[in-house]
């Protein structure tokens, strides 16, 4: 069986584990739900004070809050695995277990769990962007929707990346680090809103450091048809979630440092 | 060639020391001292196709570390290792697809998982053609018995049922070498048996290369033609489990029972080769070297001296044999 098929075989198991505990999972997927609505009302209520933030309408930046939601619901739907593995992997030993199989460690991880409850963040988000998309009277035009599905591609790359690194840590530290949090928590945060908002420091460390920025406000930018105030050009937004990609890739590398390091100390 | 060569191997981990109390504690997190801790001191042996080689040794004398080297999942610090012509650590995916692994205080199934969804998921990660696996899983369900626990989950079975389950899961890809580590540990006296029996049909059946660990010697006596002893990291033994014995002590004991106490009193067990170990109502204990002392002539000489109702020769358990040789090597280590 090759690994994708491998990998939902992994996730539908974990659905029907997930579907024997309904209450559980109408409550946390209602919790998410809440969440990602609190967060647009919050946005809401800064339109309704100031009217535009520095020149953008409510619609556009719940476009970049809706995409950056669902992008990020989709990351954290692959990566329970990478999220728990502090707790559940190194501190047990059970990554002995998964290093006993013929499979590589991150395709198993990422089978661990489909976590349904984030189709509470994932649903609201699509909706936010279909509702501002329209609000926008945006055309629909297959090079625009196409941008977008590439974008959130390389988005759910990105985050997907900051769990593989926020479990790498585990390596070290045994437990999970809350620090990653700054990072998945506060990039959607961040991400929420246009980049041209923050601070140089800032848009420069979420474009070449972490590159949020790319799979984000770049390539959303061009979906909407704006004149980027930071001037850059249309290639590089449509090129710009490719960063997402290379992200994942790094991640992925410093991920083998660490299960060999994990297998030079044995815990 | 052997299936197994081992070969120098060495592992030294490096531990934090510990002070005592909560201000020892936070001075740990300042100032470190770390230690080394050598796992394993350069061992070497070799094990053919379809040997049943049993690993003992004291906790922490380097029997899991092994274990975890073998199988791929512990880089070694130095030394070299083949199994089958690879390097465990180094070709860790097609090493791991051809061996099959089972620790006793952990299990490999899915907690939440009926055991023969388990079984399938197996098939899938090990890439089993699908009639490999319907009859590798068809015998060993019938061998180890399985059928009414199929749709049990694992965490609802008792600690026999789910080692069944284990080591019939470690052995659906149809390994040729299996790595037991305690698989006997807290099971009762009818799981025991079966897991034995189970090992020794598959050793004899299968010529299933086996290496296991165990604190119970019973399992090595019952099982095992070769016994490595393993204490602070290095082997000190490796041979069949007779001449382990002969080995540490020479020694067997001749038990004999007369009708009465009086009788027994009267029994003089002096001289070359011979020890009493127990005198107890009409029961006597002799201890005699076999090599000094063949057990005819010591038996015609207690014949000369009465008529016993019943005698028979016990060999020294093997625990005893095994303490010896680890209070032995301490001796030597100090």
């Amino acid at each position: 069986m090759n690994a994708a098929a491998l990998l939902l075989r992994y996730l539908s198991i974990s659905l029907r584990g997930q579907l024997q505990y309904r209450a559980s999972f109408l409550m946390a997927a209602l919790g998410n739900l809440l969440n990602c609505l609190i967060e647009l009302a919050g946005i809401w209520v800064l339109f309704d004070r100031f009217g535009t933030l520095s020149g953008w309408s409510f619609a556009e930046v719940a476009m970049f809050c809706g995409a950056v939601n669902a992008t990020y619901a989709i990351g954290e739907l692959l990566a329970t695995g990478f999220d728990q593995f502090g707790t559940l992997y190194v501190k047990t030993g059970d990554f002995d277990r998964l290093l006993l199989r013929p499979r590589s460690t991150v395709l198993q991880l990422a089978g661990h769990e489909l976590s349904l409850r984030r189709l509470g963040r994932l649903l609201p988000g699509l909706v936010i962007v279909g509702a501002a998309w329209a609000a926008l009277e945006i055309p629909l035009e297959a090079d625009r929707v196409g941008l977008l599905a590439f974008a959130m591609a390389g988005g759910v790359a990105f985050f997907f990346a900051l769990m593989v690194l926020q479990a790498t840590m585990c390596f070290w530290t045994t437990e999970s680090l809350e620090l990653m949090n700054i990072l998945t928590y506060g990039g959607v945060e961040t991400a929420s809103y246009p980049l041209p908002i923050y601070h140089r420091l800032f848009r420069r460390f979420f474009t070449f450091v972490v590159p949020l920025a790319c799979i984000g406000y770049f390539p959303i930018v061009a979906v909407l048809g704006v004149d980027d105030p930071l001037g850059t050009s249309p290639m590089f937004q449509a090129a710009a979630p490719l960063a997402g990609f290379a992200f994942l890739g790094v991640a992925m590398g410093v991920w083998q440092l660490g299960v060999r390091r994990y297998t030079s100390t044995g815990s | 060639m052997p299936q197994i060569e081992v070969r120098g191997l060495a592992k030294t981990f490096r531990v934090a020391e510990r002070l005592p109390g909560l201000a020892g504690a936070f001075r740990g997190l300042f100032h470190r001292r770390m230690r080394d801790v050598h796992a394993l001191d350069g061992i070497d042996f070799d094990i053919e196709r379809g040997e049943l080689v049993g690993y003992i040794g004291p906790n922490g004398a380097g029997k899991s570390t092994t274990i975890k080297i073998l199988a791929g999942i512990l880089n070694p610090t130095s030394g070299t290792c083949r199994v089958d012509g690879l390097t465990p650590w180094r070709d860790r995916r097609r090493h791991v697809s051809r061996i099959g692994v089972v620790f006793g205080q952990r299990t490999q199934l899915w907690w939440d998982l009926p055991v023969i969804e388990s079984f399938d998921l197996l098939r899938d990660i090990y890439r089993v053609p699908p009639a490999t696996y319907r009859d590798n899983r068809d015998r060993l369900i019938a061998l180890m018995d399985l059928e009414p626990l199929l749709d049990v989950p694992v965490r609802q079975l008792s600690l026999g049922q789910r080692m069944r389950s284990d080591l019939a899961a470690a052995l659906l890809h149809g390994p040729s070498l299996l790595f037991l580590d305690e698989p006997t540990i807290g099971l009762d006296a009818v799981s025991k048996l079966a897991i034995r029996d189970f090992v020794r049909e598959l050793n004899r059946d299968r010529q299933v290369t086996v290496l296991l660990t165990t604190h119970d010697m019973d399992d090595i006596e019952a099982l095992c033609d070769r016994v490595m002893v393993i204490g602070n990291g290095r082997i000190l033994a490796d041979g069949s489990v007779d001449g382990l014995r002969r080995r540490v002590r020479n020694e067997r004991v001749l038990v004999v029972d007369y009708d009465s106490a009086s009788e027994a009193a009267m029994l003089a067990a002096e001289g070359e080769g011979v020890r009493l170990v127990e005198r107890d109502a009409s029961r006597v204990r002799i201890a005699f070297d076999p090599e000094r002392l063949p057990a005819a002539t010591l038996i015609g000489k207690l014949l000369a001296q009465g008529t016993p109702h019943d005698l028979f020769i016990e060999h020294p358990p093997i625990e005893q044999t095994v303490a010896e040789l680890y209070a032995e090597h301490d001796m030597r280590e100090r």
